[in-house]
This record gives structure tokens, sequence and C-alpha cells, in this order.
């Protein structure tokens, strides 16, 4: 009767013996295993990876085969990637939104 | 060590890609080979990144001798210099003789004289009211993140859909230690008897497959119809189903995995010039060839991206079609008439499985109004009939209307839901629906990289 994770989304069954790796989602502080997608890096402290634009529901990533590109998001210089076909690295500032002023 | 002047590229590295530039190798030629992933191996044989520890058994079980076979021989060609590799590189469109691709340092052009293409499969997606929310994913996707991250999408989950992947993966997510609320099969009892004079050309994996069934137990159920999933804001919280004897029943989870088997990845064969056939046993459209996977003048393809036949058949394609190419490149290539036969059988596999896992074209057509089918721009199955009214049962038309199969995803999970639903208004037959046309790019281009680079 607990169906939802309070942070996290994901569930790490093995291969948690890899060193960690810091990054920032949204201004925070995060903590990531190195050899983690930016997908697994943000649902292992949060349950989606942006909003949808064109409905209410958040987003996080549907294919995880770089297919569906359900999983862009952005980085704080403005650059976007696909979460899922993405390896998380050390210092990376990921946001779930556009930056500010950003016309698209 | 290259053979004169004519260039060969394969785009695809699983294991039709592989064993195709084993054969072009060995004939002497050194192909371009463009891959999507970090490393080869494709999706069913995904190696995880640097750093993961499981051993192959543990990723690939039963079939870790051969996902080891193909990667340590695409290693060894790619150490040795034997083919020109280039990993985490997305196609994006193809224009004879050309292919333009975005690579880790920018974009590329690729000019070629005979192009393979072993572009693989996706989950075959049906739209079920709910599946929008986040913590809704697809089976592949639900295997990807068990073999190559070794994490669950979610702590208590709910597999629904029809097809080989769903058992695997159930019994996969078990093994590793995941909770599974229910497996729920839209294929019933008596459908997938029908399938299993086909399967039988293949009595071993019938009974792997029973197997499976077996450790799931009482968590699998066939026959479900009139699936929902209940949602709030973070996902899931529960899926609405309704068993073989009629009673509604509804299943506590926070992530649910769906798919029904699976649909060939075809937008680059389309753009390469390739003709299409509609496939009623595989229900949608795939590229015709020739026997040895000829489509268009120098265009060879192999693998589930032509007919959804597994790994081992990909092996088999990819192997075909390499043949084909040498040969018409005026070059030796070995007798194919073995792996012709085999191919054959595992067709007759494929076929009963297609049968006894087929697509629900019945749940699809009863689509309630208010559910999303356009995953990416939120446009729901009264929109797409609103869409017929007006403008009539023609796919390309009605996506010009409102916009199904123009998102990001470029139609690849709502083109042959879409496709029945206009169907299904118009009173006509899938077939007549028509297929969508291709457009590239294939693959959304980040603007950025075209300018950087131009
Ligand atoms: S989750 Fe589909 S492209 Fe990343």
């Amino acid at each position: 009767m607990k169906p939802h994770p309070r942070t996290g989304r994901i569930v790490r069954l093995s291969e948690t013996a890899r060193p960690r790796v810091h990054f920032h989602l949204d201004g925070s502080p995060c903590e990531a295993l190195l050899g983690d997608t930016v997908l697994t890096a943000i649902l292992s402290s949060s349950d989606r990876l942006r909003q949808s634009e064109f409905g209410p529901e958040r987003r996080a990533g549907f294919c995880l085969m770089g297919a569906c590109q359900d999983c862009w998001i952005w980085q704080v210089d403005g650059g976007r990637l696909r979460a899922c076909s993405t390896l998380v690295t050390d210092g990376m500032r990921l946001l779930t939104e556009a930056p500010a002023g950003w016309p698209l | 060590m290259t053979s004169g002047a004519e260039k060969v590229v394969i785009v695809g590295a699983g294991p039709a890609g592989i064993r195709a530039a084993e054969m072009l190798v060995s004939a002497g030629v050194k192909p371009v080979v463009i891959d999507e992933g970090m490393k080869a191996g494709g999706q069913i044989y995904r190696r995880p990144p640097d750093g993961f520890t499981r051993s192959p058994r543990e990723l690939y079980g039963t079939e870790a001798d051969k996902a080891v076979a193909l990667h340590m021989l695409f290693d060894r060609m790619v150490a040795d210099g034997l083919v020109d590799y280039y990993p985490q590189s997305s196609v994006l469109a193809c224009a004879n003789p050309s292919l333009y691709a975005l690579t880790p340092s920018g974009r590329r052009e690729f000019g070629y004289d005979r192009l393979i293409l072993a572009t693989g499969a996706t989950d075959r997606l049906a739209p079920v009211p709910g599946w929008q929310s986040p913590g809704v994913y697809s089976l592949g996707a639900t295997q990807i993140a068990l073999k190559a991250q070794g994490v669950a999408l979610g702590q208590r989950i709910v597999l629904a859909g029809s097809g080989p992947l769903l058992t695997l993966v159930a019994t996969q997510l078990l093994k590793a230690g995941a909770e599974i609320a229910a497996v729920l099969d839209t294929s019933s009892f008596w459908t997938q008897m029908a399938g299993l004079p086909g399967m039988l050309a293949r009595p071993g994996l019938v009974l792997r497959g029973l197997l499976m069934r077996a450790k799931l137990g009482r968590l699998y159920h066939p026959g479900v119809k009139n699936m929902g999933i209940d949602a709030d804001e973070r996902g899931p919280v529960s899926i609405r189903w309704q068993d073989a004897h009629g009673a509604m029943r509804a299943s506590e989870c926070d992530m649910v995995g769906i798919g029904w088997h699976l649909r060939a990845e075809t937008q680059l064969a389309s753009l390469a010039g390739c003709q299409f056939d509609y496939d009623t046993g595989w229900a949608q459209w795939l590229p015709r060839t020739d026997r040895m996977g000829r489509a268009a003048e120098g265009v060879y393809l192999a693998g589930d991206g032509l007919r959804i036949l597994g790994a081992d058949g990909a092996e088999v394609a990819g192997r075909i079609a390499a043949n084909a190419c040498l040969s018409d490149m005026g070059l030796a290539a070995p007798d194919s008439s073995a792996d012709l036969r085999r191919l054959a059988r595992y067709e007759r596999f494929a076929r009963g499985m297609a049968r006894a896992f087929p697509w629900p074209a019945d749940m699809v057509r009863k689509t309630p109004d208010d559910t999303v089918v356009c995953r990416c721009e939120g446009i729901t199955a009264g929109q797409l009939r609103d869409g017929v009214d007006f403008g009539g049962g023609e796919a390309n038309r009605v996506k010009s209307l409102v916009r199904v199969g123009m998102g990001r995803c470029q139609g690849r999970y709502c083109q042959l839901a879409g496709a029945e639903l206009i169907a299904a208004k118009a009173g006509i037959s899938v077939f007549d629906a028509g297929r969508l046309r291709e457009q590239a790019p294939v693959r959304p281009a980040p603007i950025g990289a075209w300018v950087r680079d131009a």
C-alpha cells in the first residue's frame, strides 16, 4: 500500500558498488553512480524528467532506446541532451525546465 | 585489404549488422558501421556501460554465449581496423547516395555505393488510458533499465500487453528481485493455442517459454481486456482490468510496462527508396525485398527492421544480405542456401508467435474518446475520430489535420493505433487507411549541431 517512492522513481537492484558522481538538478545537489544514464541519475532522486509541453502531466521517459524522444532535458548552459542515451558526468548542471529567457 | 572503389555502409550494430560486417570483412571489404549504441550489440544483446560487473550469464541468460560471441567478434574487427565504426551516431536522413548523421563530434555525411540497413525494431504500442503518465514505460524500456543499468523503474510493477517480451521481462525482473503485481496478457489462452503449430518449428524455444510462464504462476493472466491506468501527478497508482471471466479487477502499482510485440524500424528504408506491403500476420507495413534482402538499387535490409524474427533470425539475415551485396559487387560470396532454409524455419516460428500474441485490434478500435493516442502532443482518440469525419480516412491526410504522427517520435508509437482508429471510424481496412510517409530527420536534429558545423 505504498505505491509511491517518496523521492526517486527507480529501484537499484544490483551494481551498486560503482563510484559516486555528483550533479545538480534544478540547482540542488544530487548523487548518482558512475555509468548511470542521465535518466537513471535523475530518476533515482526525482520522479520526473520534465514537464510535458502539450499536456498537464510530467514526463519520465518512455522507450529508453533513443526512439521516442520523450526524455530531452536542458542543461544550465542552454544545451539539451537525451537523458536515456547520455551518461551522467561529475558536475553536470541539469534542468527539468528550459532556462529562463530561452525562446522555446 | 579494401576492395576497389565501392563503399558499403551498414546502419545498426545489432546481431544483423554485426554478421553483415563479418561477411564483408571476410571478403576483403571494409564497411562503415554507424550505430546509435554506446557499444555494439543492439537492443537484445545490449551491453551496460563500463564499470558494471554482472556476468553475461546474469545479463543474457541462456543466450549468453551468442551475445558474447557477437560482442567479441565486433570488438575484434574494430580493434584490427577491419571496420570503420561510428558509435553513438544517429542517421537522420538519407538522400541517395548519402546518409546524414549526427556523431558525437558533430554532423557528418557518409557517401555510399551500397547500403545495408539493420535498424532493428522498437516496441509496438497501443494506447491504454493513462499511458501518458510518468512511470508508464515500454516493455523494451523496462528490460533495458534492468539489463543496462541494473534498475527497476518502480517499486511495484505491472507488465501488460502481449508477445514474447512480456513473459521474458517479467521473469527477468523477478529473478533480479523486483516486485511484480501482475502480468496482463491481452491474448487469450485459445488464441495462444492457435499460434502453437507454427511455433513448433522451434520446439526448444516453445519449451523455454512455457517454463518461464510457469515461473510467473498466478501473477500471469491471459485474455485481459479493458485496461486503464489510474494515475496521480507522480504517476500510476493502479491499473484496472477485466479478467478472462469478465470480472473487473485492479492491481496497485507505481510503474506499468506495456508493449505488444515489436514494430520494425523502417524509416530509413523508406527514405532510401524501399517499397512497402501490409503484412496481415505481423499487422504492420513491412519493406518489400527479394529472398536475399535486396530492397532497391544498392539497398539491402536485414534483421527485425525487415521481418520480426528475433536475434537468431537477425544474425542469419545479416549474413544473407551481406552475401547479396557481395555478389552484386562482383565478389565471391559464400552459398546462402543453408541460411535461407534456416530463415524459413525461423519465419514459420515467428508467424506462429505473431498469431499467438496478436496486435490488439479490437481493443484499439474501442479506445475511449478521451484517451491519449499520441503521447508526444497529447492528441486523443476523439480528436483523431473528428479528423476522420472532417477529412476522410487516409492516414496522411488525418495526420496533417490532427497532427497524429507528427510529434517528436515521428509516429513510431502512435502510427499503428492511429491507422486502426482511422480505419474503424471510416469503415475501411487498416490497409486502405494507408501508410504514413516518412520525413527526414528521422530523429530530432538539434539545430545547434548544424549551425556550429556549417
Ligand atoms: S526515453 Fe525514449 S528517447 Fe529517451
